[in-house]
């Protein structure tokens, strides 16, 4: 095994694009550690990007959205009032992976590339409409966030490729997010279901919706149905119906150790539900 | 002296200094299993079985044996043969003979130079297995169509034409069964089931062990029972016990998990393999999980008849309990007793089956049995309260078992606190909160025997007056404190200058482990008694002193003092006074004390806890938890809390999320925290401890045991309020939310 604290992304490129065996980014390496000491995977190489200059940074740009360095842990997304101020689902997602020390460790860009169809940080970013900037041998390029995931424990990066930052929207008036999870305990667990909800108002009415759900497919996936049963509605409680009929009929989830398919359907629409109201809440500026 | 007897009056017991060993644990200076490091150390890991059930074709190491830093591999040809009974199924379980029975089961293991080239070596270890047809869930295992487990280990109490998994059968009852519930207006039952649960302590096993080719040899380890270790090992080695040296480390928790052994004796048969270098070896959590042992699963009928009054004129359990692929290791034996312990029963009739399945060797778990029975019987108890609209604390109440009792399983009850406890139980606050929607409130009661045991304690006087005391069961819940406390009060002296030490077995008699409840109270008063002997001997070196007769001194307030007609005539002398000039007096001054100490105290608990469940995920949340119990007497009231605190938290997790889960290839599913769902801290509220004193004639300050009765009620109570939150009645654990959904569900 050979561990390469690298000064840049070129330099990561260049040692992952040479790289012949198993390779693995480290950042906050709450995934890949875990899985070394499990022994679920023997990397060839780690390449530790957390020495890169930036990646520690949280940066609102111009347009008013926001660029997320690729290190950046949970606890430092947590303490950003402007970003949680902006959005508050993207964050409690994050904040919601492990434990207090794996928060000072874990980051958005890991739980994504980690690939699970549970990770608690990829619906808030997919439900609003979140970006990242790859670079890899062939070049720098920007997916959505909903491009990324591919199977469980896969994602569309190509081989040697490598998220540099993640970008989220300009928040703009009369938005609210959200994110819920279900687990059977209070913390230290993985979304049995996981729902976010992203919208927009004008007045009570609701302009765009976005859901995006977890844990109830391969992947985390947008369900454009269940935005657009909120679209035009002022949440009331048939828009609510729809959007709990809608949420349902978009998982495919399996039986396991954490629940049965029903049982994930089920809670779906009962999350998507809490959840858009909490979002719908926030887009008027109560706290919820 | 009969202490029991005073309610108040004690300088010491009853009060709360600082644990002795507080500052060691919480400054990381405390030595656990896996601190333990020794010169030329190597370092082990396991090759375990992926199959449930799986013929041994064929082992071969030699690619490991060719690794750089391997210096040993063993197998179980590397083991003596013939042993028979219980060595037999310790070697068995140590490692796998010509079958794998459980996916974990030891195959070979590895020592090397680091614990990184020893993992490399595992896998390079290869296995050849047929694998056999599997089965681990209890009931399945007695169907005709079971595969068999191992033919032959049935005993004489299995009624022929059973599956030849079924090993023991136990029936015992007294009255007349049918004519109690011919007596009764209602009679009810029910079959419930519990799933296999671990300890779940903080600290995986870790033992580092030595063996030289001579047979001598010495292990660390943590344990609950250095002595226990001491003989299982020099049996499955075939070495000699004495030729063993075993030193305790500091414990992480054991909750009768480490009362036996696992993976103790590989290190040694790899130290003596490898030329007696030592050997390190700890276990990772899935090992632990996979491969140490849970408590049973359980399979459970009952039936009582009740009268409209709340009388209870019979009642009748039929359990089934699988531990493991191995005779005599669930707790059915104990399960049976406890069920209507509590009651006062005319009728009664208990029947009970032992069945083997592809499953992990199972050890004790805080008062084994006890749980599963009592969710079965304080289930349906409950059931049949509200099904006559009776309060459920008034009829536990009316139909307590008291002094006097003759008791289910046959004893006829000496003084016990089941009375008292459920008193201050209905007077509790917590009894009269207010609940709101989907909340519920449930409450059960539980019971256990407490143990005694073989005992060795030894004590002895310090050349400045203060006092150590050596004791051979290891401090899992505040024995040291509380044996000190009891020292210091017998002797009239402070508590500051009492040291209890947990010693090696090379330092006294046999002991068994700390399991049964039973360090505060066996150690605790053979500590008393060895301290007595002390005072004794130095009364007489006083007497000697003074030129009077020894029985014409008295020990007040940890000095000697002349008595009776010659009281005054010399100024007393303190214990430090009397342990300087010991060199010239006669030479050091010990107390000993042996002896399997009977006047155990059985200990009575009831729980009452508030639930709330969500209708629409079917989550349960624990709003409120009331632990109730006898502790004869509190000798440090802090630790004994804990206890009841402790007893309730795994209880409850047992209750909610906790279970073995086994897919249909038998390999366990969850061998992982993450998956294995013990209750974290924020899932619980504080929970509240009420200690109820009816001290226990039989213990020089009343003491019972406090450990394991704990855990008796929660299964029972936790179910209780989700039915009375929801409206499910679960008789299946754990009440998972999916389960609870779908129960909701179901009665909508």
């Amino acid at each position: 095994m050979r561990y390469h604290a690298v000064g840049s992304f070129d330099e990561a490129v260049r040692i992952s694009a040479s790289a012949t065996g198993v390779t693995r980014f480290l950042a906050g390496g709450t995934d890949v550690l875990v899985q070394l000491r499990a022994g679920i995977v023997q990397p060839d190489d780690i390449i530790d990007i957390k020495h890169v200059p930036g990646v520690k940074d949280i940066t609102r740009r111009a347009d008013g959205g926001w660029d997320i360095g690729a290190a950046v842990s949970g606890v430092e997304l947590g303490a950003h009032a402007a970003l949680c101020r902006d959005w508050p689902g993207v964050v409690e997602g994050m904040r919601l992976v492990g434990s207090t020390q794996v928060q000072g460790r874990a980051t958005l860009t890991g739980n994504l590339c980690n690939g699970s169809p549970a990770a608690d940080s990829v619906p808030g970013l997919m439900a609003a409409g979140a970006t990242v900037s790859v670079t890899g041998p062939e070049g720098a390029r920007v997916m959505a966030v909903a491009d990324i995931p591919k199977s469980p424990g896969k994602t569309n990066l190509k081989p040697g490729e490598v998220i540099t930052r993640v970008h989220l929207p300009p928040r703009g008036a009369n938005g609210g997010d959200s994110y819920l999870r279900f687990i059977p305990r209070t913390e230290m667990d993985i979304a049995v279901v996981g729902c976010a909800v992203n919208l927009r108002i004008d007045g009570d009415t609701i302009t765009e919706a976005t859901v995006a759900l977890g844990a109830v497919a391969p992947t985390v996936m947008l369900v454009p149905a269940a935005g657009a049963a909120l679209v035009g509605s002022t949440l009331d409680d048939a828009a609510l119906d729809a959007l709990v009929i809608a949420a349902r009929a978009a998982c495919r989830p399996i039986s396991d150790k954490r629940g049965t398919a029903e049982f994930r359907i089920e809670v779906a629409g009962v999350l998507a539900r809490r959840a858009a109201s909490i979002a719908y809440a926030r887009a008027k500026g109560e706290t919820a | 002296m009969p202490k029991d007897e005073l309610k108040a009056g004690f300088r010491l017991v009853g009060t709360r200094p600082n644990r002795p060993d507080g500052l060691d644990k919480v400054t990381g200076r405390a030595r656990y299993g896996a601190d333990i490091v020794a010169a030329n150390m190597l370092h082990a890991a396991v090759v375990r079985s992926p199959y449930a059930h799986a013929r041994i074709k064929k082992i071969d190491a030699s690619r490991a044996l060719a690794l750089e830093g391997v210096k040993a591999v063993v197998t179980r040809a590397d083991f003596p043969t013939g042993l028979t009974g219980e060595d037999w199924n310790l070697q068995e379980n140590t490692i796998a003979g010509d079958t794998a029975l459980y996916d974990g089961h030891a195959v070979a293991a590895v020592a090397a130079t680091s614990a990184l080239v020893a993992q490399d070596a595992a896998r390079l270890i290869e296995v050849e297995y047929e694998v056999l047809p599997h089965v681990t869930d209890v009931d399945a295992a007695m169907a005709p169509d079971a595969p068999v487990i191992r033919a032959g280990n049935a005993d004489h109490s299995v009624p022929e034409g059973m599956h030849p998994n079924v090993v023991r059968y136990i029936d015992f009852g007294h009255g007349d069964i049918e004519a109690g519930f011919a007596a009764a207006d209602l009679v009810r039952e029910g079959t419930y089931k519990t799933e296999a649960t671990h300890q779940g302590y903080i600290e995986p096993h870790a033992c580092l062990g030595q063996l030289g080719a001579d047979g001598r040899g010495e292990m660390w380890v943590c344990t609950q029972g250095h002595w226990y270790i001491r003989r299982m090992c020099a049996a499955v080695l075939g070495i000699e016990a004495a030729n063993l040296r075993v030193t305790p480390s500091e414990i992480g928790g054991g909750f009768g998990g480490k009362t036996t052994i696992f993976m103790e004796p590989l290190a040694l048969a790899l130290s003596r393999k490898a030329g007696g270098r030592p050997v390190k070896l700890v276990m990772s959590r899935a090992e632990v999980l996979r491969a140490t042992g849970p408590t049973a699963s359980a399979s459970m009928d009952v039936k009582i008849g009740m009268k409209k009054d709340g009388t209870i004129t019979a009642g009748q359990v039929n359990f089934r309990m699988q531990g493991g692929a191995f005779f005599g290791m669930s707790p059915i034996a104990e399960a049976l007793p406890c069920a209507f312990a509590c009651y006062d029963i005319p009728n009664l009739m208990h029947e009970g089956y032992e069945v083997l399945a592809n499953r992990p060797k199972a050890a004790a778990y805080r008062a084994p049995g006890s749980p599963m029975a009592a969710f079965a019987v304080e289930s349906l108890l409950d059931e049949m309260c509200r099904e006559l609209s009776l309060d459920p604390l008034q009829v536990r109440l009316k139909n307590a078992a008291k002094e006097g009792t003759k008791s289910s399983y046959g004893p006829t009850y000496n003084r016990i606190g089941l009375v008292e406890t459920l008193e201050a139980t209905m007077a509790h606050p917590n009894l009269s909160a207010p609940l709101g929607p989907n909340q519920g409130r449930g409450v059960a009661a539980g019971f256990w025997f407490n143990h005694g045991g073989e005992t060795s304690v030894s004590l002895q006087i310090g050349e400045d007056g203060t006092v150590g005391v050596s004791v051979g069961t290891p401090d899992i819940g505040g024995s040291r404190a509380s044996i000190a406390l009891m020292v210091a009060e017998t002797l009239g002296i402070e508590y500051e200058a009492v040291r209890v030490n947990v010693v090696e077995t090379g330092s006294l008699g046999v002991n068994e482990p700390t399991h049964g409840s039973r360090a505060t109270f066996a150690s605790g008063k053979a500590a008393v008694e060895a301290a007595e002997s002390a005072i004794k001997q130095m009364c007489a070196r006083a007497a000697a002193e003074w030129g009077i007769d020894p029985e014409a001194v008295e020990w007040v307030d940890g000095a000697a003092r002349p008595a009776g007609e010659n009281a005054g005539k010399f100024p007393p002398l303190t214990i430090g006074e009397i342990g300087a000039k010991m060199g010239g007096t006669g030479g050091p001054i010990s107390g000993h004390h042996e002896s399997v100490p009977g006047g155990v105290g059985a200990s009575f608990g009831v729980h009452v806890v508030d639930v709330e469940v969500d209708p629409e995920t079917g989550k349960s949340t624990v709003l409120r938890y009331l632990v109730v119990q006898d502790a004869g007497r509190a000798i440090h009231p802090a630790y004994v809390e804990g206890q009841y605190q402790g007893g309730a938290a795994q209880g409850i997790g047992w209750a909610l999320n906790e279970e073995y889960i086994y897919g249909a290839d038998g390999r366990l599913q969850n061998p992982m925290f993450l998956d294995y769902r013990i209750p974290v801290a924020s899932d619980l509220p504080m929970i509240d401890t009420v200690i109820v004193e009816v001290p226990n004639p039989g213990h020089p300050y009343g003491v019972r045991g406090v450990g394991e009765t704990g855990i008796a009620p929660p299964l029972a109570a936790v179910a209780n309020a989700v039915a009375a939150a929801s409206g499910a009645r679960l008789r299946t654990l754990p009440l998972s939310p999916p389960k609870v959904l779908a129960a909701i569900k179901a009665g909508q």
